[in-house]
């Protein structure tokens, strides 16, 4: 046999390309993708059509242009336009800092797909489903372990979802005290995710945001400076999207506390805290966690998920409608909360993220969770001093140790060859490896954000260390071969801002796009 | 090897941490965590019980789930904003793809199927509701309700909401905590013979500073409000619009809104492939007219077609972006983040395999099985079924009132008989007596309804 020599340190990749059309072109008249079930003869004739019994301005009259597609056809394009996505189950994904893109345990997904779970109506009497809040009660218990806290909600279905109800909570708490109309301001910091002074905003408050001092850590003496008895409250991550933890954050609370604000905690990251320190010692009076995020439900393109949001018992009253108590030997659903913000999202939230994530914290229980945020911290800290090592990267602000993930910048290599971070990122397209830049703020110049988790091995890190490594060298040597990239994706490079941002040209359907593409070839 | 590596953590492997250390220059992990103050460090174990393997995993959450009985176990008549439907066996092997199913944020040139399945779903459901715009799926109806009217207020510069008095309970709480203090809202009645808008109280309540009027069609009680044109020519007059909340199952039948005027519609979209989940299947969207005043009012993320620089390609990116929260934070557009895009493609798959012809199919079914529910539940002694003489679509009042049972007693002897009976109005809307709303969907069979209405008669003359 000749030896095959397969040693190179990235991946000579090529991403599905289906060329596929859009799902109308696929329309063949009289074909048909599935039959639903039919009326039964008797009933027909006892009641004849069914519609007739609506007025006749209420009846639709022709037929929505769908499309008609065998069943064959509608698998095919589908599972094309699967291939043609690259999903964190095939790619080294610690690219998307923030995110804690980890691995997502199929015996979890095996167990939600129990009929004993999908086929339940929320609305069914509680002894029909003393299983499924069993899991809701056992996971409360293992939320408020985790963070101190006393009770949780797992109504709130993604991080902004939770954050709206926490700012919900501080208002209602204010108004019960007469204070609603005083306590006018939220305090946040920059480097906290947009959608806390976004979601606050929302609940009618003006947003006071701190900048962090020359070493990156949000500023004591800004705090001090900006609370007073307009302080609603103070929303925060830590560590922030730079990987830096705030040691002062007990003071930060007091401070808040002092001035009459309530303390939430974004923890929707909270990848290299569990086991290590909690919301409660901190000082915080509320925090959420994405399920989706540190407790490895999917992603699933974008929801749906679960922001689990906890409060000490102070403000158990004001949770959203209902939480689950265990009581007599029972599970039971408990409505009657005094200054509950009402509901913020149908029923019960996304059970299945509930289950998912319960199994996932049985699966490592009490050790493995620690171990989770310790070698989190391990994975980004040896990937911060491999990236800081490559020609162009660095990273803003204080040496030392970072957290879970930190936020990097190409600044010198784009000083000094001209590429920038989105050049880069298409290029990493060409490895099958995803990366990310920032969303707001963009005050660190060219930014890329990793985020390693517990879940890549070393030779996973080295990889994608290696492809960072090699579009260093490609910018330095070769910077053509990344202004033309991406090379391998599904589609080359998008004539992209005009037919986003002008209204006379972005379609958002696809008859949408027959129309104007129509009236373009017209002219 | 001391140390048990958790299967999920390959770096627990000590040589492996060793190596690593040595890059960091540490001598142990713990090293890394001297930012975080002793004082705020956990000292104890957590109270969680101890790690499960695979297998005793699987018992564990087993054991816990036999004690449910699902609604496939059951014959099952409740609704109320989550509704059991046929669920073609290909939506299911669609959304469960690792690819689809572990995706999140990837660029538009690794994730160009997720781009384009996103873009297919808003171009099916726009052609079941007959308007150019639909969004990247928001968390529920409650949800796609709550951003409309706040759209609405900000399009029209007004602050009051009217909402109709048959808008799901549960559904009006999400909507007014989401709004306020921002916006008012005040509830305009309904008749309590037909269950339509009473239109002397709109026009009571319809002034210059309402923003928008936002009803349901068909309606949490069931019935079709089919005032729709008069109620939008009332709104015209005032400069409001108007916003309506629709199940997207019934359109194959019913008239989309958009004919009658509406100027925004929003809807759940867990009739269309989506499982109950215990509510896990609900997800949200909003549609619109292409009008720029309208699309930058959005906050979600919503998907348009691009071309590519090679002819023939489809690309797909993010529309006026700069509208959202991620790019401009609290100045954005509410906010945006991770809602139910999974949703949004299984409704996408659910419109292809259906058609023009199945969705009318099963809308017809489902109006059929309902209708001899109706009459067969009205043979009974002392029942009204359908209270409300409107014509409705799945879901109906049933009035025992005149048997002299509560819904509780008539819902425990159907508990008895394997059936989950409809859901208790006698709370929410007590001026309807002992009432109960039942859903019949095409699920059900023709025994099925017999089977309701044996037990029922048995259940009441006990």
């Amino acid at each position: 046999m000749k030896l095959i020599n397969r040693n190179c340190k990235t991946r000579d990749f090529h991403q599905a390309k289906w060329n596929e059309p859009i799902i109308f072109e696929l329309h063949q008249p009289g074909e048909k993708g599935v039959e639903p079930p039919p009326v039964h003869e008797e009933i027909a004739l006892a009641v004849g059509d069914g519609v007739s019994t609506v007025p006749e301005s209420m009846q639709r009259k022709s037929k929505p242009a769908l499309p008609e597609i065998g069943q064959a056809k509608v698998l095919r394009h589908y599972l094309r336009l699967s291939q043609e996505t690259l999903g964190s189950d095939f790619n080294v994904e610690i690219g998307q800092g923030t995110c804690t893109m980890k691995y997502i345990p199929k015996v979890n997904e095996m167990l939600i797909r129990n009929p004993k779970m999908m086929d339940l109506h929320p609305l069914q009497p509680e002894g029909t489903v003393q299983g499924m809040l069993e899991i809701y009660y056992n996971l409360d218990l293992c939320m408020r372990e985790i963070s101190g806290m006393d009770y949780f909600s797992f109504q709130p279905s993604g991080g902004t979802q939770a954050l709206f109800a926490m700012a919900s909570i501080v208002r209602k708490y204010h108004e019960q005290r007469g204070e609603g109309t005083q306590r006018s301001e939220i305090i946040t910091t920059i480097f906290s995710h947009p959608s806390q002074a976004a979601t606050a905003a929302v609940k009618g408050y003006k947003i006071i945001t701190l900048h962090p001092d020359e070493n990156g850590f949000p500023d004591i003496e800004k705090l001090k400076a900006a609370v007073s008895e307009r302080t609603a409250g103070f929303v925060v991550a830590n560590p922030e999207d730079t990987g830096i933890f705030n040691p002062k954050i007990k003071e930060f609370t007091k401070i808040v506390h002092d001035a009459g604000g309530i303390c939430y905690y974004d923890q929707a990251n909270a990848n290299g805290l569990l086991g290590i320190t909690r919301a409660k010692e901190a000082g915080f009076d509320m925090c959420f966690f994405n399920l989706h995020k540190t407790f490895a439900a999917p992603h699933m393109c974008g929801g749906p998920a679960t922001g689990a949001l906890g409060v000490t018992e102070a403000l158990k009253e004001y949770l959203p409608v209902p939480i689950v108590e265990y009581k007599d030997d029972k599970y039971a659903l408990k409505y009657d909360l005094e200054h509950s913000i009402g509901k913020v999202r149908a029923f019960h939230g996304v059970a299945q993220t509930v289950l998912r994530s319960y199994a996932w914290i049985r699966s490592l229980g009490p050790a493995g969770l620690k171990e989770v945020a310790k070698i989190a911290v391990l994975n980004n800290n040896y990937m911060y001093h491999r990236v800081l090592n490559i020609k162009g990267a660095g990273a803003p602000y204080v040496k030392g140790h970072r957290l879970e993930q930190v936020r990097y910048s190409w600044e010198q290599l784009t000083k000094e060859t001209g590429i920038t971070t989105e050049d880069v990122q298409l290029r990493m397209t060409d490895f099958g490896l995803h990366y990310w830049t920032s969303h707001h703020p963009y005050i660190v110049k060219q930014p890329f954000t990793l985020e390693p988790t517990e879940s890549y091995s070393k030779q996973d890190l080295d990889e994608y260390i290696a492809a960072l490594e090699q579009i260093s060298k490609e910018a330095y040597e070769n910077p053509d071969i990344i202004k033309n990239a991406p090379h391998n994706s599904t589609i080359h490079k998008m004539d992209e801002q005009d037919f986003l941002d002008n209204p006379k040209k972005w379609c958002i359907t696809w008859r949408s796009y027959l129309k104007k593409a129509k009236e373009h070839q017209s002219v | 090897m001391s140390q048990k590596v958790h299967p999920y953590i390959p770096n627990m492997v000590p040589e492996v941490q060793e190596e690593m250390l040595k890059v960091i220059g540490a001598n142990t992990v713990d090293e890394l965590y001297s930012c975080i103050p002793d004082e705020i460090k956990l000292k104890e174990e957590m109270n969680i019980p101890k790690a499960l393997t695979e297998w005793e995993l699987r018992r564990h959450i087993e054991n816990s789930l036999n004690q449910n009985t699902g609604a496939n176990e059951y014959v099952n008549f409740l609704g109320a904003g989550c509704w059991q439907h046929f669920i073609p066996a290909v939506c299911d092997e669609i959304n469960q793809r690792s690819e689809f199913l572990t995706a999140y944020a990837g660029e538009p040139y690794e994730d160009h199927g997720r781009y384009q399945a996103l873009f297919e779903y808003q171009s099916l459901l726009a052609e079941l509701v007959d308007m150019d715009v639909v969004n990247v799926p928001t968390f529920d109806w409650g949800q796609a309700a709550a951003t409309s009217v706040r759209m609405a207020g900000r399009i029209t510069g007004r602050k009051k909401i009217l909402l109709a008095k048959s808008v799901a309970p549960e559904r009006s709480k999400i909507i007014v905590n989401y709004g306020s203090p921002e916006l008012e809202y005040e509830f305009v009645d309904f008749d309590l013979k037909s269950g339509l808008m009473d239109l002397e109280d709109l026009k009571a309540k319809l002034n210059h500073d309402v923003a928008a009027v936002y009803f349901e069609n068909p309606s949490y009680l069931g019935f079709i409000e089919s005032q729709g044109s008069e109620i939008s020519k009332l709104l015209k007059e005032k400069k409001a619009l108007m916003i309506v909340g629709v199940d997207p199952i019934s359109l194959g039948v019913l008239a989309p809104p958009s004919h009658y005027g509406a100027d925004i519609v929003c809807g759940d979209l867990q009739p269309l492939g989506m499982h109950m989940n215990y509510s896990g299947g609900q997800a949200g969207f909003i549609a619109a007219h292409d009008d720029e005043t309208f699309i930058n009012e959005y906050p979600s993320r919503l998907f348009g077609i691009v071309p590519t620089v090679k002819e023939g390609e489809y690309g797909f990116g993010d529309v006026a972006y700069e509208r959202t929260s991620f790019a401009h934070r609290e100045k954005g557009k509410e906010s945006v983040g991770t809602q139910t895009a999974l949703w949004g493609i299984t409704a996408g798959v659910y419109l292809a395999l259906m058609g023009p012809n199945g969705i009318k199919d099963v809308g017809q079914t489902i109006m059929q099985n309902s209708q001899y529910a109706v009459q067969e539940i009205n043979k009974l002694q002392g029942v009204k079924g359908s209270l409300f003489e409107s014509p409705f679509f799945k879901e109906f009042i049933v009035d025992f009132t005149q048997t002299g049972k509560t819904i509780e007693e008539i819902n425990q002897g159907l508990l008895e008989c394997k059936i989950f009976g409809g859901k208790d109005l006698s709370i929410e809307y007590p001026e309807l007596g002992q009432s109960a709303l039942f859903c019949v969907t095409e699920i059900h069979t023709k025994e099925d309804i017999d089977y309701l209405a044996a037990s029922l008669k048995k259940v009441l003359e006990k």
